[in-house]
């Protein structure tokens, strides 16, 4: 066996660790690790070529960008922003919580990519946190505002992941029938997604969780624990700013 | 319609964009932009090209994708952000309030829209055509909606495509590399693949683990299918590997565990190392760039407590459906 083409994972994580730019990182890994197992140049290039072309797909979100960007230009994050404000039992965790269920449940239906960091997460999900996080204390911080949309991004992922597992035709699913499949031993796609439930509610209540226990820190953080009190102030506030 | 329909959609914004770039006087952002929309246009051709036996056009794309790491590792990517004007918030606040909640409607209907095309696809074909392509029936669905949605927000705000087409290019080159780490990393996958790293990993993994212990071989499997997908950034890379190197031959075959309750399990392990890499760049890099985060990791700082847990969990209940 050729263990010469594991150098191109130690390319990888060196190129990681020394903070190189990644798609220099990924490209430069792949060649050495091609030239190690002793490919031609014009095999490597073309093999390079034909997965590159072959995975297109990834780059779709490109289409969301003229609406989003119309959208943002056109107020969408302001409003989506004031709309929230204005709800006055919509917490962040309430929104956040909400949004993982509802991800689980579209993803567990096979709809995956109705939903999506590009989709929902920056034009109305990021906004929406953002602007429940200002009820809890409007003078967040920047650091404190990049860690609630951050959170906001990771509930999509938790949301996806831990849903379309159980999923029957989803390509894992799908994946592991056929591998199976290949060592003769034969299942049944639902036996495998079934398997996939208990590990979805556990994600649903750790990422909840997470997101109340994140809640109260940040209700902490702020000194008084008297948020909810402070919301008529915070909303006639935000009104007179969305006008 | 075939989905290559909507990567020629996909390859004329970025034509365009570079176009823009290129008018802007930012040459290595256009030429970068460029090359990504030759390979959009042209792609359908490439491959049914390489295919045919012709193998220049795939080769001059290696060459491409050479060139698009050799301009992003050069930094010339940075494009000065625009001081961000009173006047443009104030206009934005303006419109907001003129707009309503009409400005949610455009949003809405690209979910909605993919949604009902999904719904419908098995009603809606002409003379045996299908509108959408059946091989990738939800993303050409995602792919109509957004043009349409496009359509509706233009009619909505007014505003000209020329300004829809410079706010793309804002966004895209707000986004930058990380757009394109995605593909970039699954033709690293693939080289993996072909060059069988995969299976010298398993081999290794296969010598240093004790087999004949029931606990360590469950360990070494599912810590393996955490480390493979984080080195990798796709659990489902690392699920064959894993499975076929420790899972089939150790805990199957030689400690009976149940196939169906293994496999889901074992994948759920890989997801959660998902949750952890940049080299899952399309959930964890180009969300922390499309939402402006400060950290390039933001997202994986903000996700991988909920993973060491769920993995810890997840790992329980492996230990307990899979040996019954």
């Amino acid at each position: 066996m050729n263990y010469w083409p594991l150098l191109g994972i130690a390319v990888v994580v060196c190129g990681f660790a020394l903070r190189l730019n990644p798609a220099l990182v990924v490209v430069a890994a792949g060649i050495v690790s091609g030239l190690l197992a002793g490919l031609p140049i014009d095999e490597l290039l073309t093999l390079l070529g034909r997965s590159f072309v072959s995975n297109r797909i990834l780059l779709l979100f490109v289409l969301t960008l003229p609406t989003i960007g119309l959208l943002e230009r056109a107020g969408l994050r302001e409003h989506a922003h004031a709309w929230v404000a204005r709800l006055r039992n919509l917490t962040l965790a309430r929104l956040l919580v909400a949004y993982l269920g509802l991800r689980q449940l579209l993803s567990m239906l096979g709809l995956r990519d109705l939903a999506g960091h590009a989709q929902t997460v920056r034009p109305l999900l990021a906004p929406m946190a953002e602007a429940a996080a200002d009820k809890i204390d409007p003078a967040l911080s920047t650091d404190e505002r990049d860690k609630v949309k951050a959170l906001a991004a990771a509930t999509d992922n938790v949301g996806l992941f831990f849903g379309e597992d159980v999923f029957l035709a989803f390509g894992a699913v799908l994946l592991i029938q056929g591998f199976y499949a290949q060592h003769a031993i034969e299942l049944d796609p639902r036996s495998i997604a079934m398997w996939g439930l208990p590990t979805a509610i556990a994600a649903f209540v750790i990422h909840a969780l997470r997101i109340v226990i994140y809640q109260r820190r940040l209700i902490g953080k702020c000194g008084q624990g008297r948020p909810l009190r402070d919301f008529a102030i915070t909303d006639d506030r935000k009104g007179n700013d969305a006008n | 319609m075939r989905i290559e329909y909507v990567y020629w959609v996909c390859g004329a914004i970025l034509a365009t964009c570079a176009a823009l770039d290129l008018r802007a006087g930012r040459f290595a952002v256009a030429a970068f932009w460029a090359i990504l929309a030759a390979s959009f246009l042209g792609g359908d051709a490439i491959l049914s090209a390489a295919t045919a036996g012709n193998t220049l056009p795939a080769q001059l794309v290696g060459l491409g994708v050479i060139a698009l790491a050799l301009i992003a590792g050069s930094g010339r990517l940075r494009v000065q952000p625009e001081i961000p004007l009173d006047a443009d918030a104030a206009r934005r606040r303006e419109s907001a309030a003129a707009l309503g909640n009409r400005l949610f409607v455009p949003a809405l209907v690209i979910p909605f829209g993919t949604l009902a095309l999904v719904l419908l696809h098995p009603y809606m074909h002409w003379n045996g055509v299908s509108l959408l392509d059946p091989r990738q029936a939800t993303l050409t669905a995602l792919g109509l909606a957004c043009v349409f949605a496009a359509a509706v927000t233009l009619t909505m705000t007014r505003a000209t495509p020329a300004v829809a087409l410079g706010e793309t290019s804002r966004l895209l080159n707000t986004l930058s590399w990380a757009a394109l780490l995605p593909m970039l990393l699954a033709t690293l996958g693939a080289v993996f693949a072909a060059t069988g790293v995969g299976d010298a990993v398993a081999h290794v993994v296969t010598q240093v683990i004790p087999a004949d212990s029931r606990v360590a071989s469950l360990l070494a499997y599912a810590f393996g299918m955490v480390i493979f997908t984080v080195i990798m950034g796709n659990a489902f890379a690392a699920f064959p590997v894993m499975t076929a190197g420790i899972g089939l031959p150790l805990l199957i075959v030689q400690h009976h565990a149940n196939p169906a309750a293994l496999g889901a399990l074992g994948m759920l392990c890989g997801y959660c190392g998902t949750l952890l890499t940049p080299m899952a760049a399309n959930y964890n890099v180009v969300p922390a760039a499309l939402l402006e985060l400060r950290n390039p990791n933001g997202v994986i700082r903000a996700q991988w407590p909920t993973a060491v847990c769920l993995f810890t969990a997840n790992l329980l209940l492996m230990n307990f459906f899979a040996f019954p």
